[in-house]
């Protein structure tokens, strides 16, 4: 079952379209990955789902409910462009953020000091925000969006600012988080985080939608006919009508070869044609990185 | 609603406490009640500096001791000595200057002359220059032989004091002072003026540092934008309430002070009441002396000043603070709704400036007006302008001291309040859409794009 829908979202700034009938449907404990080039609408369509400005047309569903603007208090943002009051001290700040998701000032003293001891900040608890480092800011507003125990998590790219192993320890909060019950929307261009973390993308381009569904049914719809081929020797394969090469390289004493089929063709065929070149260490089917694909889907449709 | 709270709550409590705002609000009434405690301290204290200056006469002495000691100034009639002479060393012979009178003063009034290091009083050159008229003017009478002319001087001569009263459709009446109410015009037109801008601007700069530092967005993921900006204008308004209050307790204290220890000896209070007692000041002051010989010293300047502090006192004080109350709360919700519009449209301060004009032309032109109502309270333009929700708050508050009819009050005021609820729902709708809008050059075009955005 879906604990959050969008149904044909329209939203335009003046003549400017932003998002042109757009859906998604996130299954509940799911991580789900918004992606898209930069100015695709997604900002904007996060901003429609956290309520921050309304759509033109369309409907907007949680846990099969019109959205009402109480459900703020189960939805937790990170956006994008996040900051902190730079004079104010952390621990009051945090306070005051969660005071505003509706948490009284002692619920939200007990949360916070579990978070800080778990994000080990503890230390920064009286010092002014203009004092924390890009990463450590970010950790405080990591907390702040998940201190009200949200059902809906909406993360607007959440490792951009972070060094290797805080954006690990992020990854594992994200993942830890789902295991609790929480359903995870996000957006990001680093798509090796995407294969990592989520089960379901939509790729918004152009404030349309062109690509929808799970990780690893689109992975391997994209990889249908693409192989990898891995042989010892410097060994050249031409192609014949039957596939193409897309790639060849040699190192280490062996080859690796990427080929296309160009139509029905079995892969025992294929073998057998390529084992009198020489000998065969592996043989694949190439999936392709959200990365290509990402870049191929919106490379063909300019 | 509670959220709002939340917000007022922490736009209060950072700004209250504030270094600045602390010293702001306790030195400022500071600073004004040393502008009116200090002269009738000075006055109180006798033991100035004396001038000494010479008096040098060319030819016969026609004007020994003509002119009158001050509590300032000594002159001194020198005779036998030449004005070359002690040009070189008169400060050496303790002298402040050298006051040279030619002959035949009568016909060539101009060429006295002062002679001295420093530049003079104004009050000095007035007083030597009107004893001297004075007695040129006795001499040219005496002339024509009138028969006991000093006599007939003496009566003739009356100094004339106009006492304002005004009087109210009951028939009470209040001695006031014209000088007084213009001051009061002034300083309550003024600090409308000053608070309004000041607390407007603080609003804007809240606004724009919500969105530089990006914490706009996270904010508005739990509370409506507008719950926001007027979450921030009610704090900001706390804050400025909270600081005016502060500054009547502390002003009033100030004055009760004044009230027990300086002017307690004067009791010029019950004498000032009887307005039909006497018209010249001076004698009201001998009279106030005499009525209270334990004291030696009341001066006539203190008298003086102790009338003007109880012409002070008789002023509608309970209208003037309410209306400036209510005048600051709405006159500055207005403005700091434009504010916020203009905060939230911007990425930089800098960037205001091309919108500040439409703030600042009516508020300074409001300024005028007021400056101009001082001079003419009834005028057409100070009353019109008394109207405009703008400008409102400043004139009328320029005018209330001289006497408004109410109707106008209160007619004036439901413009200002209806004009602001059009204001903040335009601002809301600009703010809303400004505060999320980053990068983007804003312009006049833009924002009115904006404010036809829906939901």
């Amino acid at each position: 079952m879906s604990l959050f829908e969008a149904k044909n979202i329209t939203k335009q700034f003046g003549s400017f379209v932003a998002l042109d009938n757009v859906s998604m449907s996130v299954p509940e404990q799911s991580i789900y990955g918004l992606l898209g080039p930069n100015g695709a609408g997604k900002t904007t369509l996060l901003r429609i789902i956290n309520q921050i400005t309304g759509p033109d047309h369309g409907e907007l569903f949680l846990n099969g409910n019109k959205l009402k603007p109480e459900d703020v208090h189960i939805i937790g943002y990170l956006p994008e462009e996040r900051g902190l009051y730079r004079k104010m001290k952390v621990g009051e700040q945090a306070l005051y953020l969660a005071q505003l998701k509706g948490l009284s000032r002692a619920e939200a003293l007990k949360r916070l000091r579990y978070w800080f001891k778990k994000l080990e900040i503890v230390d920064w608890w009286g010092k002014k925000v203009e004092e924390l480092s890009k990463g450590m800011q970010q950790k405080v507003q990591f907390i702040t969006t998940v201190l009200h125990e949200p059902k809906l998590l909406i993360f607007d790219e959440p490792f951009t600012g972070f060094d290797p192993v805080n954006a690990n320890i992020i990854k594992n909060e994200i993942l830890f988080l789902r295991e609790r019950g929480a359903t995870i929307i996000f957006s990001t261009h680093n798509m090796g985080s995407v294969e990592e973390l989520c089960d379901n993308i939509t790729l918004i381009d152009k404030a349309k939608t062109i690509l929808e569904g799970s990780v690893d049914e689109i992975r391997s719809e994209w990889a249908a006919n693409e192989f990898d081929l891995v042989m010892n020797g410097d060994i050249k394969i031409t192609g014949n009508g039957k596939y193409d090469i897309l790639s060849h390289q040699f190192e280490n004493d062996r080859s690796t070869i990427r080929l296309k089929t160009t139509s029905d063709i079995a892969t025992n065929e294929i073998l057998s044609n390529i084992m009198n070149s020489g000998s065969i260490i592996s043989f694949n089917p190439a999936l392709p990185s959200m990365n290509e694909i990402f870049i191929r889907v919106v490379e063909t449709r300019n | 609603m509670n959220k709002i709270s939340v917000i007022i709550k922490r736009e209060y409590i950072t700004r209250v406490r504030k270094k600045s705002f602390i010293i702001m609000t306790l030195l400022a009434p500071l600073l004004i009640a040393a502008l009116v405690v200090l002269p009738p301290l000075m006055m109180m204290n006798s033991d100035k500096e004396y001038k000494k200056i010479a008096v040098i006469e060319d030819g016969p002495p026609v004007f020994k001791n003509v002119i009158q000691d001050t509590k300032d100034e000594d002159f001194v009639y020198l005779e036998n000595v030449k004005v070359s002479d002690l040009k070189q060393n008169f400060e050496q012979a303790g002298y402040y200057g050298i006051l040279y009178i030619p002959s035949d003063m009568a016909d060539t009034p101009n060429a006295v002359q002062l002679i001295s290091k420093t530049q003079p009083p104004i009050g000095l050159i007035e007083h030597i220059s009107g004893d001297l008229e004075k007695e040129i003017e006795r001499q040219k009478l005496l002339a024509y032989n009138i028969q006991n002319l000093d006599d007939i001087l003496k009566s003739i001569r009356t100094k004339v004091s106009i006492q304002t009263i005004k009087i109210n459709d009951a028939g009470q009446t209040t001695e006031t002072n014209t000088g007084i109410t213009m001051a009061l015009a002034y300083i309550s037109g003024f600090l409308m003026y000053m608070l309004v801008f000041m607390f407007g601007a603080q609003v804007m700069r809240g606004v724009i540092e919500e969105k530089v530092s990006r914490v706009v967005e996270v904010v508005v993921s739990s509370v409506k934008p507008i719950q926001l900006m007027m979450g921030k204008i009610l704090g900001i308004a706390l804050v400025g309430l909270t600081q005016f209050m502060i500054w009547i307790i502390l002003t009033m204290a100030i004055v009760g002070i004044v009230n027990t220890t300086i002017l307690k000896d004067t009791k010029i209070s019950n004498v000032s009441q009887n307005i039909t007692q006497s018209i010249m000041s001076e004698n009201q002051a001998a009279q106030t002396a005499q009525a209270a010989p334990q004291v030696k010293e009341i001066t006539p300047e203190l008298a003086e000043f102790s009338k003007l502090f109880d012409n002070a006192m008789n002023q509608d004080w309970f209208l003037i603070l309410t209306s400036f109350i209510i005048y600051f709360i709405f006159g500055y919700l207005l403005y700091a709704s434009i504010f916020a519009a203009i905060g939230s449209a911007v990425d930089n301060e800098t960037e205001t400036q091309q919108f500040m004009l439409p703030i600042t032309i009516p508020i300074i032109f409001g300024l005028f007006v007021a400056i101009g109502t001082m001079q003419n309270p009834e005028s057409s333009i100070s009353f019109w302008f008394s109207l405009i929700p703008l400008t409102s708050p400043i004139v009328m508050m320029a005018r209330i001291p001289f006497g408004v009819p109410y109707w106008q009050i209160i007619v004036s005021m439901l413009i200002l309040i209806l004009t602001f609820l059009g204001f903040v729902w335009m601002a809301a709708k600009v703010y809303r859409t400004g505060i999320l809008m980053y990068g983007k050059k804003s312009s006049w075009k833009e924002i009115w794009k904006w404010l036809r955005y829906s939901g």
